[in-house]
């Protein structure tokens, strides 16, 4: 109840309370700096931990629902393997769509390595498929025993292996940005404890009177906490704007720039920003309200 | 009021006041006196709960001292008012808002108070001066600020830490004026103070008790002040 009313009180404000403590230029400068500078970075980090949400999930669906069956075979061999290897596809439970990669796509999709001057007649390429498979899936060890049978040049690859190493990273980024805000949090209530901490002790002459007079901890933190809780918001608020800002103005996602490219806020993700200002009150006004608490038990 | 039973207090290992026994009864005037290094200060912190005892038992107001929370600490201050001989003052604020202090942080609305604010100011004869800031004032202005801050809550107790210390004969005098006008509004008042010839001047207008401190112990004056 006690913490309600202390927030309560901070949301509220008390001019004649305000005015009690004197206003210190240092710790409100380093304050309002601090929120401002981890906001910033936690704009970036949370920039991060979505766009590699984004990216592990789109990985997870796109490359979950489709394989490749490579036809590796003698030059007079290979369209007896494809017809062989697609009538077994097209007769396999769980696969949605089958279609032979025509010369343009094989083109495309080596022409990031070799170029566009490719003499695609001239080299054994293998062959390529590509099978699209439905919700329910397929057995894949059943499906490579019968493309063993049929077209003994056809190998499998549903992605598996390469799909999960690259899943995990990306969900591994999205948790280091999670935790990178989680320790930006963490940097901000540490600076704002040290920041209150000076402050109470450049104002150990205005507690004593105040003590005097009859003030109680209460009345005596609360003066404090209001003080940096609103810097801190303050700060944060400069922070994640000028962050926002910096995120617009990042180069829009593309199939070419590839993952840096989407390193931004999409549709309703553009909200999330906005809840570090308020998030770094709350830190300011826990950090500003326990370090009060410890410092007026010390001064007695 | 206030009662101290066999109390002792010791610092850093070393006894500073030893086997104290005294009621502050309501109504009461008491001096303290004694060498500077006495205890004087330090008797009088013990009496508003700025310090605890090291033994023996204190009650205010019939609250033991020792089990006083906080809380209950901050409320005391409020039926005791306290002058310092530096005042203690917030520099930053005017005359009038140090005052008013005891009244914001007990949480009563100032504004509906001004004119109980201006009638003391008045009393102690700073008028003019409302909105001078600490710093600017002469010492005995400073003393009779300090005490119309004391005095704002109402308490039932004076304490007075050296008030004259810093100050001339006739503003000294101008003060134990106004301290005794509260003794005879039933407030108990208790001085410390070195001057002797002050307590001679307030004997001749009220019934004073005067103690000493010696030899860490305290005990009632003779007949010579």
């Amino acid at each position: 109840m006690s913490i309600l009313t202390d927030i309560w009180a901070v949301l509220r404000g008390d001019s004649e309370a305000d005015r009690t403590v004197p206003p210190t230029g240092f710790t409100a400068r380093l304050t309002v700096f601090s929120a401002g500078a981890m906001a910033f970075l936690a704009v970036f980090a949370l920039a991060l931990s979505l766009a590699t949400g984004r990216l592990a999930d789109r990985w997870a669906s796109e490359l979950a629902r489709s394989a490749t069956v490579r036809i590796s075979a003698p030059a007079g061999q290979v369209e007896a393997q494809v017809k062989a290897a697609v009538r077994v596809l097209e007769t396999t439970p769980g696969v949605a769509v089958v279609r032979v990669l025509d010369e343009a796509e094989q083109r495309a999709l080596l022409e990031p390595w070799f170029g566009p001057d490719l003499p695609l007649d001239s080299l054994p390429i293998p062959q390529m498929i590509e099978v699209i498979e439905e919700s329910s899936g397929y057995d894949s060890e059943g499906l490579r025993l019968r493309l063993q049978a049929e077209a003994p040049g056809a190998v499998l690859d549903d992605h598996t292996r390469w799909r999960k190493p690259l899943v995990r990273a990306a969900g591994r980024l999205r948790t280091l940005g999670l935790v990178s805000i989680l320790l930006i949090a963490g940097a901000t209530a540490a600076m704002i404890t040290l920041a209150a901490n000076a402050a109470l002790a450049a104002n150990a002459q205005v507690i004593r009177v105040l003590r005097l007079v009859g003030a109680g901890d209460v009345y005596i933190a609360r003066a404090f906490v209001r003080r940096f809780t609103i810097r801190a918001a303050l700060g944060a608020g400069a922070g994640t704007l000028l962050a926002m800002l910096a995120v617009l103005l990042l180069p829009r996602a593309s199939e070419a720039g590839g993952f840096l490219t989407g390193l931004g806020f999409q549709g309703w993700h553009w909200l999330w920003p906005l809840c570090i200002p308020v998030l770094a009150g709350f830190v300011a006004f826990w950090a500003t309200r326990l370090a009060a608490f410890r410092s007026l038990k010390e001064l007695m | 009021m206030i009662e101290l039973t066999d109390v002792s207090y010791s610092y850093g290992g070393r006894e500073l006041l030893s086997g104290l026994n005294l009621e502050l009864k309501p109504g009461s005037f008491h001096f303290l006196t004694g060498p500077s290094g006495a205890g004087k200060t330090t008797f009088l912190k013990l009496c508003y709960a700025d310090l605890l005892a090291s033994s023996g038992r204190i009650t205010m107001f019939g609250q033991d001292a020792r089990e006083m929370q906080r809380d209950d600490i901050a409320r005391l201050r409020r039926r005791i008012g306290v002058v310092h001989q530096d005042c203690q003052f917030l520099d930053h604020l005017s005359v009038a808002e140090n005052v008013a202090l005891p009244l914001t942080v007990s949480g009563r609305d100032v504004q509906a108070e001004t004119s109980n604010l201006v009638d003391l100011l008045s009393w102690v004869g700073m008028t003019d001066q409302t909105e001078s800031r600490p710093p600017e004032l002469s010492g005995g202005e400073r003393q009779r600020v300090a005490l119309a801050r004391a005095v704002i809550m109402d308490p039932e107790v004076i304490i007075a830490d050296e008030p004259t210390g810093n100050i001339d004969w006739e503003m000294s005098l101008r003060l134990l004026t106004l301290l005794v006008e509260l003794n005879k509004m039933g407030k108990s008042v208790v001085i410390a103070t070195h001057d002797l010839n002050l307590i001679r001047a307030a004997k001749a207008q009220v019934a004073a008790r005067v103690l000493r401190i010696s030899n860490r112990q305290i005990q009632l004056a003779g007949a010579d002040l």
